[in-house]
């Protein structure tokens, strides 16, 4: 019953998972057909515990908001475009707003609805599939489908960064799993040794022999730790996002990390500010560590299951909703843009009379990026990487 | 030693060598559980009620004003010796899973507390999450499961970590005179994860009527746990398409009973167990016949453990789990014989360096998982290329830091894995460059991390 239920398909190729109709597994890399990625980088960010995008990019221009807000509303979020306003933990980000390279999709949402668990929308968010797949069936997540639709991908393609495992990237296509301050030092003798004793159990020989050959290759390009904002711990960023956008830097197209904290039950006002410090921080680390050459062919997306309500709750937090926010950025992107059609927030127009009304898919914004990215075709990413979506008209979010 | 022996060790304790008088059938495992507490009187963790007067004095000094440099080295004080309690009970946590003959009464504390997770909010609440364990957990959970489920609701561990206590009825006097309301996170996981589950056929609504009926429930520092009529949302609450009437504990009590009655319920703490316990891929039967004890026993844990331990199934002898970093440390020390007194005795820097934050690292931050869901069951979450490099470099360095002389690496393996380790290992063991290259084979294998 959480996230990590389709992971279980790595250990299991094979066993009897009842197919979905619509989860057949695509062609696989290397095989013919495909296309190799291209030259751009697609960065995709988790954010764990359901952000609150009505408070991240404040529709102040809304009538209703500040009824609805009251402790929350707040005057030092930045303008963006005379309607929507940005928190102001994420203020620094505003010369990216100005240069375009910063844009956010409002009112978007997975096709998860009603029960509001945390861990079936993360579950759902990185499956990639839609409700009608039953709760603990996928196989795979969205981003090792697109994988498995392209060839000649190389096994540094991909990496999954972090300690936790990200069921986004599980499945047959290969990807790197590698948490950057981890070292493995072993001499020759202890590798074979190793190699012996794991060699029956294909679960640990695969993680030890992948450790032995990331532990290889050595740490990347790591920066010098930056000074932390506000008291804000922001080093563990640092280390997931220097080794990101290292690897970034060289044959990696496509990284995936999370972030947690959004979990804004009461106390929002302190509580969110420091996860977007550290959103914030990411993003302009990401931007300086790839250098400006790599930077001007990335797309970042941050994504989180689901929003929160509309109205405060009586503990000046939100509880869980529906509709909520994704961040986009990188040179790639057409910013300076709030995208998305705004639903309104009177009490007719919320969903369940509670919630933000989704009037998009947040998949199809994930597709259509993708798309411009790497000139996949729709059948592909309305078939396979997101089976069942309708991506519609290309919304243009990228140059 | 049998197979059973070892599985009964492994699967359901902490590993081999199992301590002098543990139960090795499912007939003495279950007569031990159903007996005294001998761990938690051995190594005594408080409660709260010893812990209340720490948060009362806490709290008062916080209230006389920050700047008063009398009252900070006061507060200072204190939270040391918060402090100093805290690591006691971590040492504690340790030396009752290393040591303890009843290794399943131990698995099943973990279980609970993992089902039932509370984290800390702040540094002068560290210790409720034991409270928790030592107040609700290890006495009710080899009772009835309504009574273990309202022990843990009610408890301050609780009603502080997910929210309960700030929430008001908006229509309470409180509500209406100071224009607070609801916060629905205690309610919304009672259903979710500590009662029915997600799966089950729930609405928003009832979420929502939950919400309601908690309201009241709140904790301060003088009481506790404590229930304010002023905070109590008014009017009947329904809540599965049952209706609560009625104002004070009475009403939360009746649906938290209700809610422990649910077949889903039953179906879900079943499920819970076997994956816990057995497989993360559960065999329908085995997971049916539990739940059915369950139901049919009106959630009796006693019957619920026994249905798992008498099913052949949960014998089987593939070991298809893998050893979570406690469970895995934990393991170890045993292995190497460490005792209590060691446990104890280990400066709390070292304690800290070569368990808690070799637990981090592993993915597993010792009591203090990321969310009410607890921590992950699938090997393939610990299992990674990450974790794993983590595993061995400790499996090669730890024993070498906390033991004076290490073992045989081949006696090592026979020790602790008995009739499990490969030929492999033992080769492999016996081929090692050096003591600390072989214990950390043995330590890191396969055989070792599965159970």
């Amino acid at each position: 019953m959480d996230r990590r239920h389709f992971l279980r398909g790595l250990g299991v190729l094979g066993c009897s998972v009842a197919a979905h109709p619509l989860l057949t597994t695509v062609t696989m890399a290397g095989s013919e057909g495909g296309r190799p990625l291209g030259d751009h980088r697609f960065v995709v960010m988790i954010l764990r515990g359901a952000m609150d995008g009505l408070d991240v990019i404040q529709p102040q221009g809304d009538p209703d908001y500040a009824g609805l807000r009251p402790t929350l509303l707040n005057a030092q979020a930045s303008d963006l475009d005379g309607f929507f306003h940005l928190h102001p933990a994420l203020g620094d980000l505003m010369p990216l707003w100005d240069a375009g390279q910063l844009g956010f999709v409002h009112a978007t949402s997975t096709p998860y609805r009603d029960k509001r668990s945390h861990f079936v929308g993360q579950d759902l968010l990185e499956a990639g599939t839609g409700m009608d797949v039953p709760l603990g069936q996928a196989r795979d997540g969205w981003l090792n489908r697109l994988l498995q639709s392209q060839g000649g991908l190389s096994s540094e393609t991909a990496y999954s960064v972090g300690r936790d495992a990200m069921p986004l990237l599980a499945g047959a296509a290969e990807v790197r799993n590698w948490s950057p301050e981890t070292t493995l030092l072993l001499s020759p003798q202890a590798r074979l040794l190793f190699e012996r004793v794991y060699h029956d159990d294909p679960l640990f020989q695969q993680a030890a022999g992948e450790a032995m050959e990331l532990a290889d290759s050595g740490e990347i390009g790591m920066m010098k730790a930056g000074k932390g904002t506000g008291g804000v711990k922001l080093d563990d960023v640092e280390k997931l996002v220097d080794y990101a956008a290292g690897r970034l830097r060289q044959d990696t197209r496509i990284a995936a990390f999370s972030l947690s904290g959004w979990d804004t039950h009461r106390g929002q006002l302190g509580g969110l500010g420091r996860s977007l410090t550290r959103l914030q921080h990411a993003i302009l680390r990401l931007q300086s560590g790839v250098g400006p050459e790599v930077w001007g062919k990335t797309v970042v997306l941050a994504m989180t299951e689901f929003g929160r309500t509309a109205r405060e709750n009586g503990t000046a937090g939100t509880d869980h909703g529906t509709g909520g926010a994704m961040v986009m950025a990188g040179g790639a992107l057409r910013g300076g843009k709030v995208y998305g059609d705004w639903p309104g927030l009177s009490e007719a127009q919320l969903y369940d009379r509670r919630d933000l009304m989704p009037t998009s898919d947040v998949r199809a914004w994930a597709a259509h990026a993708m798309r411009g990215l790497y000139g996949i075709d729709r059948s592909v990413l309305e078939g396979s990487v997101f089976p069942g979506l309708q991506m519609g008209a290309d919304p243009q979010v990228l140059l | 030693m049998t197979i059973a022996q070892t599985i009964a060790a492994s699967r359901f304790g902490y590993g081999l060598p199992a301590p002098a008088g543990a139960p090795d059938t499912a007939e003495a495992m279950l007569t031990a559980l159903a007996g005294p507490d001998l761990a938690a009187q051995a190594h005594p963790i408080m409660g709260l009620v010893e812990y209340l007067p720490y948060l009362q004095q806490m709290r008062a000094i916080k209230g006389e004003g920050k700047g008063d440099p009398v009252q900070v080295a006061k507060r200072d004080a204190l939270q040391e010796e918060i402090g100093r309690a805290a690591h006691r009970a971590i040492r504690f946590s340790f030396a009752r899973a290393v040591t303890a003959p009843d290794g399943f009464r131990e698995r099943l504390a973990v279980f609970w507390a993992d089902h039932f997770t509370v984290v800390s909010k702040r540094a002068s609440d560290v210790l409720l999450p034991y409270a928790l364990v030592e107040d609700a957990i290890r006495p009710q959970m080899t009772g009835r499961f309504a009574d273990l489920l309202t022990a843990v609701t009610l408890h301050p561990a609780m009603l502080l970590y997910l929210d309960q206590a700030n929430s008001v009825g908006p229509n309470s006097r409180l509500g209406l005179r100071q224009d607070k309301g609801l916060n629905e996170n205690l309610a919304r996981e009672v259903i979710e994860l500590h009662s029915l589950g997600v799966g089950a056929g729930y609405s928003q609504t009832d979420v929502t009527e939950m919400a309601k009926l908690l309201t009241g429930l709140t904790f301060s520092a003088q009481e506790g746990m404590m229930f304010e009529a002023r905070r109590a949302e008014p009017g009947d609450k329904t809540v599965l398409g049952k209706t609560y009437s009625g104002t004070g504990l009475e009403p939360i009590k009746a649906a938290l009973a209700d809610l422990a009655q649910r077949p889903e319920t039953a179906q879900h703490i079943a499920r819970k167990l076997v994956v816990h316990f057995v497989s993360d891929t559960p065999d329908a039967d085995l997971v049916a016949t539990i739940a059915q004890a369950f139901a049919m026993s009106d959630g009796d844990l006693m019957a619920t453990y026994a249905a798992l331990l008498g099913h052949p199934l949960a014998w089987a002898p593939q070991m298809q789990k893998a050893r979570q970093p406690f469970d895995f440390i934990v393991a170890s020390l045993r292995a190497l014989g460490m005792t209590a007194a060691q446990l104890n005795d280990m400066p709390f820097k070292q304690f800290q360096s070569q368990f808690l934050v070799a637990m981090r690292v592993m993915g597993q931050p010792f009591k203090q998982p990321d969310g009410p869901n607890g921590i992950p069951e699938e090997a393939e979450e610990w299992i990674t290329p990450q974790g794993l490099a983590r595993r061995i470099t400790w499996a090669m360095q730890a024993p070498g830091r906390l033991v004076q002389a290490l073992p045989d690496p081949v006696d090592l393996a026979q020790a602790c894995l008995a009739e499990r380790a490969s030929e492999a290992l033992l080769w492999a063991a016996a081929r090692a460059e050096d003591v600390e290259q072989g214990v950390g084979l043995v330590l890191a294998s396969a055989e070792f991390n599965r159970r």
